[in-house]
């Protein structure tokens, strides 16, 4: 007997729609098993991953909180990945960003100036977009694969966040830790929802949600780049320069994730710090191929993420669960997902056993 | 004696398309059978029933008189059948010798020497260790036959296998079709071109909307009767040329030189050739000898250095340093060889498909697809050119080639183009669509467009073109004036004894 994967003529839409939920349950299910043989209270670990974050309102206002990068993260690498431009630096650029964007409180301690706030931003996607220019113009110029540049480009960058926090930028007056100081509020995001830590940055991040879903599904560029991510050869027949789509791809990442730096520190940190990013960059990966890397989708899934990070908080402490179980769990779903993707657009087919049956 | 292979009231249904209607087939062994019908006439449903990729829904197939079930293509070649597909299943990143070894046992030096071997013995001649990506389309199809008949098979299916041969290799495939033959081998033999059927096949089945409708002897009828059989209708009378004056050049190769940096690739030395509004010519030659250089180099693909600028000049004007967009925007559209993947994007519908060269012709304004536009535009583009489709939501990849080459040619043909360069139009089209889509061309240049056709089928190029220019190992013959030259002419300049043809020939294209 021999199992064989046979392209569907055509993919169910509901079945698209049902695929993360689908991917949701089995990693809830796969955990429950993996928690049990830990011996930790599965159940407990469950309750307090999923439904925790929805119980209590400074939880779910930390979801959103959460959901900041990794939905500006997220969409920004969507485009580049269908593409086919695989930038994996968002890391890096995340990081970048917020340095870029710290500079002017650094240098301003004090603020003064109502125009600090949206140059720190501004500064931000500079700052990320210059970090992904390098693996472009590598890329473009040398044709250096993206997802090694980017992906060294990653530690690249912490080296420059260590060393500014540990050497010029560090706080005179901040005992020896390696961060900045405490940024005025002239740099500081105001507050969405009071009493909450949610910034307007959230509105930044759907309003960017909802550029790149006008972009993809009318723009003329989104076109191009989709057709240079199907079919390379087409793109160059009707003229779609490759280096163009490599540009914009990493650019757009990297503007994404530099803003999202940015509002980092701007925002619910308040100063920049080794921990600024809780490994935003990698996740909003998942985050991306979890919703389909299709912009409505990508809402969907960076939500769902966040939940995920607020709840494997909560379990950490409620369940006693090791730091590693959110990063399995992540796994699990990215992993699950991928098999619900591809079930989606292949059936499974059993045959007589055929040997050397090569074609 | 029971037949080799009889198939009785076979059928297949694809969703609500039935594709075969109680066919019934009998192949006996020592015979050559043509199976002919138009794109979508339900012949390669047939080819993969019996090689078991399909498995049918009603009737029944004998091997040798007794019944068999095929559910894998593995199950056909160990009863002895083997099939050559119209598109290729070769792995682009291996070599030859490697990829015949995936299915023919044997070490690697002994199957270059049997590739070496059968290649001198059929005229099928290609490198064993040439990795297949640097392999033009019809050396990729030599190797597709060579790994068949390496497993030596009872019955031999060749789809549409003549359509990337050249004259000489046809005939020669011809005879080692016919030495099959009188070892006793049976071959299903699948081809739109009537003469080979005629010259070739002792029997004939015809295939029109999915069922049989005919069974004759090729030999003992006219072209335009099989014509009629399989399209069920006369064929349209071409359009007869028309006298236009010479008009100003819109395509110009001045001494055109390009470097292959590929070893396998073919390097185009000092190219001239002339083409003015208001003619077509053509270029012949056999697959391999720089064709597929020189249409990416005339579509800006492959942009050449700023400094041989001159080298090609459209419309009056210097492009060699431009890339495909500007060319396209002086008024230059090309239909390529490789419809998939390049004229059009599989994943993609019609719709987006039309957007790919056409999008200015004002399905986008300010960066926004008009979704309109672009519809009506489709529309017009299916409608205009009988392209055969569900509608413009339909995949490209979903299409038969014939159907989506005449979008692609449709397309392009919409954008009114003042420069059209067409690779290979009908390649792998059936006959009705290709004098449809030859007709296209000649009415384009009636109407004053310069159109540039690189072809392999000699008397498509005999039937439309004003003027021909040979392709051989990078070099351009003289050009010959249509009415003026032979087949034979041409052949000799095809395998490079041209009489005439120093390979630096004085700028051609003047009208006599």
């Amino acid at each position: 007997m021999r199992l064989a994967l046979v392209r569907r003529d055509l993919a169910s839409r509901p079945a698209m729609v049902l695929a993360p939920l689908a991917a949701l349950m089995f990693s809830a299910l796969a955990s429950l098993l993996l928690f049990g043989v830990l011996g930790k209270p599965a159940g407990l670990a469950l309750y307090a991953l999923l439904l925790e974050p929805f119980l209590s309102w400074y939880n779910f206002s930390e979801v959103l909180l959460k959901m900041i990068p990794l939905l500006l993260i997220a969409q920004g690498l969507a485009i580049g990945y269908r593409a086919n431009v695989f930038n994996i630096g968002a890391e890096g650029q995340l990081i970048l960003g917020a340095v870029a964007a710290s500079a002017l409180p650094v240098a301003f301690p004090q603020g003064g100036s109502v125009w600090m706030l949206p140059a720190m931003l501004l500064l931000g996607a500079l700052g990320g977009m210059g970090w992904a220019a390098i693996a472009a113009a590598l890329r473009a110029r040398f044709n250096a694969n993206e997802i090694l540049v980017t992906l060294m480009l990653n530690l690249i960058g912490f080296q420059v966040l260590t060393y500014l926090l540990l050497g010029p930028w560090k706080d005179p007056k901040g005992f020896n830790f390696p961060q900045t100081v405490r940024f005025p509020p002239d740099a500081m995001l105001p507050t969405l929802i009071g009493g909450t830590r949610v910034s307007v940055a959230l509105l930044i991040a759907l309003a960017f949600s909802l550029l790149c879903h006008l972009l993809m599904r009318y723009g003329f560029l989104g076109y191009q780049l989709v057709v240079s991510g199907l079919a390379p050869r087409a793109a160059g027949y009707a003229g779609f320069s490759e280096k163009r789509a490599i540009w914009i791809s990493l650019l757009i990442g990297g503007c994404a994730a530099g803003l999202a730096g940015a509002a980092e520190v701007a925002g619910p940190i308040g100063q920049l710090q080794r921990s600024v990013s809780s490994g935003y960059g990698y996740a909003a990966i998942i985050v991306a191929y979890l919703g389909g890397l299709n912009p409505l989708g990508i809402v969907a899934s960076a939500f769902l993420m966040s939940v995920i990070y607020i709840g494997g908080d909560n379990a950490m402490v409620s369940a006693d669960l090791p730091v590693a179980a959110v990063r399995v769990f992540q796994g699990l779903l990215l992993v699950f997902y991928l098999v619900a993707a591809t079930l989606v657009r292949y059936r499974i087919e059993v045959r007589a056993p055929a040997p050397g049956a090569a074609r | 004696m029971a037949p080799l292979l009889q198939l009785t009231g076979v059928s297949k249904r694809y969703g609500g398309v039935l594709a075969n209607q109680g066919i019934d087939l009998s192949v006996d062994a020592h015979t050559i059978h043509a199976i002919l019908g138009e794109n979508g006439a339900g012949k390669s449903t047939l080819m993969k029933l019996i090689y078991g990729v399909e498995t049918p829904d009603a009737g029944q197939i004998l091997w040798k008189g007794q019944p068999v079930s095929l559910s894998s293509p593995a199950e056909a070649r160990k009863l002895g059948i083997g099939m050559v597909f119209q598109h290729f299943s070769l792995f682009e990143t291996l070599s030859v010798v490697q990829n015949i070894s995936l299915i023919v046992p044997g070490t690697k030096a002994d199957l270059s020497r049997r590739i070496r071997a059968l290649g001198d013995e059929f005229g099928l001649s290609v490198e064993p260790s040439a990795m297949v990506h640097e392999l033009s389309v019809g050396e990729r199809q030599r190797v597709e036959i060579i790994r068949c008949l390496m497993l030596s098979p009872e019955l031999l299916i060749l789809d549409e296998p003549t359509s990337v041969l050249p004259p000489q290799s046809v005939q020669m495939l011809f005879q080692t079709l016919r030495a099959l033959q009188a070892k006793g081998m049976a071959i299903l033999f699948i081809s739109h071109k009537l003469e080979e059927i005629r010259q070739l096949c002792d029997q004939a089945t015809i295939l029109r909307a999915g069922q049989v409708s005919g069974r004759v002897d090729p030999r003992h009828q006219s072209t335009a009767d099989l014509a009629t059989m399989m399209i069920g209708r006369a064929m349209p009378k071409p359009l007869p040329p028309s006298d236009r004056p010479p008009a100003e050049v819109r395509l110009a190769l001045n001494g055109l030189i390009y470097r292959n940096s590929d070893p396998f690739g073919v390097s185009l030395g000092d190219i001239n050739l002339t083409l003015r509004a208001g003619e077509i010519v053509g270029i012949a030659g056999i697959s391999g000898n720089g064709q597929r250089e020189l249409a990416a180099l005339i579509s800006g693909e492959v942009p050449l250095a700023g400094r041989a600028r001159d080298m090609i000049a459209m419309m009056g004007a210097p492009v060699g340093h431009l890339g495909v967009a500007a060319r396209r925007q002086a008024g230059f559209a090309f239909v390529p060889e490789d419809r998939l993947g390049r004229g059009a994007v599989p994943e993609l519908s019609l719709s987006h498909n039309a957007l790919l060269t056409a999008h200015g012709q004002g399905l986008v304004r300010r960066g926004v697809i008009r979704r309109a536009a672009e519809a009506d535009f489709t529309r017009a583009c299916i409608d205009g050119f009988d392209v055969r489709t569900p509608g413009p939501e339909a995949e490209a990849g979903a299409l038969s080639g014939g159907n989506l080459q005449k979008f692609i040619m449709g397309r392009e043909i919409l954008l009114a183009p003042r420069l059209l360069l067409v690779a290979q139009p009908t390649w792998g089209v059936d006959v009705g669509a290709a004098s449809d889509i030859r007709q296209r061309l000649i009415r384009l240049r009636n109407e004053g467009a310069a159109i540039l056709v690189i072809s392999e089928e000699l008397e498509e190029l005999f039937e439309i073109c004003d003027r021909l220019h040979v392709l051989h190992k990078g070099h351009l013959s003289p050009s010959l004036h249509t009415h003026a030259t032979s087949i034979e002419e041409v052949g000799s300049h095809m395998i490079g004894e041209g009489h005439s043809a120093t390979p630096t020939a004085t700028p051609t294209g003047a009208m006599a």
